[in-house]
């Protein structure tokens, strides 16, 4: 049983754009719970890349603590603090 | 230009780790905002991983779990090509959990440097020391 995940690279090139502009308009927006979402929707798309490069075991280890944990320690830090960033 | 061009296509899993590695760095150095800070050291840090995970996938290859594995003969016969290399994978899954235990010390302390200095705009942080 021999399956090309390679023929899927349409997948892979849609969800690298997605991460590079995650990434870029969580470090741009200015409120900084936008920014904790866009984070983990950032980490979210990472774990779907990883899906897609046969990396099973790293993909659901980043759901959990990457998309999870770390949302909540970033929007709690957030909830806390002043929200506005000056940039 | 042109016989160049393939080798960047083909490679773009490189190109993306380089990309978020670059935007990550510029945004640990730029942004004047301690959070941002560390969001940006997260995007290197995955960044980081996602090259070494690229080095681990293979052309028509499928997750590095034994096909077959069960059985009389299973587990005799094992073909590595068929296989993404799931050594990278191993590494890169401490690395995820070291980063997260980083984002939380990381948080705390920030937290602490909000209550001392009420801001965490590094500039206002700097004022606010002089003073």
């Amino acid at each position: 049983m021999n399956w090309d995940a390679s023929l899927l690279w349409q997948f892979d090139v849609l969800i690298i754009t997605m991460v590079i502009l995650c990434a870029v308009a969580a470090l741009t927006v200015r409120d900084l719970v936008s920014c904790a979402i866009i984070g983990g929707a950032y980490s979210f798309l990472m774990c779907l890349l990883w899906t897609e490069m046969l990396a099973v075991d790293v993909a659901f280890t980043e759901a959990a603590v990457g998309a999870g944990v770390s949302t909540v320690l970033l929007l709690g830090t957030a909830l806390h603090i002043k929200r506005k960033s000056k940039d | 230009m042109a016989d160049f061009l393939p080798y960047i296509v083909a490679k773009y899993n490189y190109w993306a780790a380089l990309v978020l590695l670059l935007i990550g760095l510029y945004g640990m150095i730029a942004k004047n905002n301690l959070l941002k800070k560390v969001i940006a050291m997260s995007i290197f840090q995955s960044a980081i991983i996602l090259f070494y995970v690229s080095m681990g996938d293979k052309k028509g290859s499928t997750i590095p779990i034994l096909l077959h594995g069960h059985g009389e003969h299973g587990a005799l016969a094992i073909d590595p090509s068929q296989y993404a290399n799931p050594l990278p994978h191993v590494l890169m899954l401490t690395a995820i959990v070291v980063g997260v235990s980083t984002l939380g010390v990381a948080l705390a302390v920030l937290q602490k440097i909000h209550r001392v200095h009420g801001t965490i705009e590094e500039d206002e942080i700097l004022e606010s020391i002089e003073e």
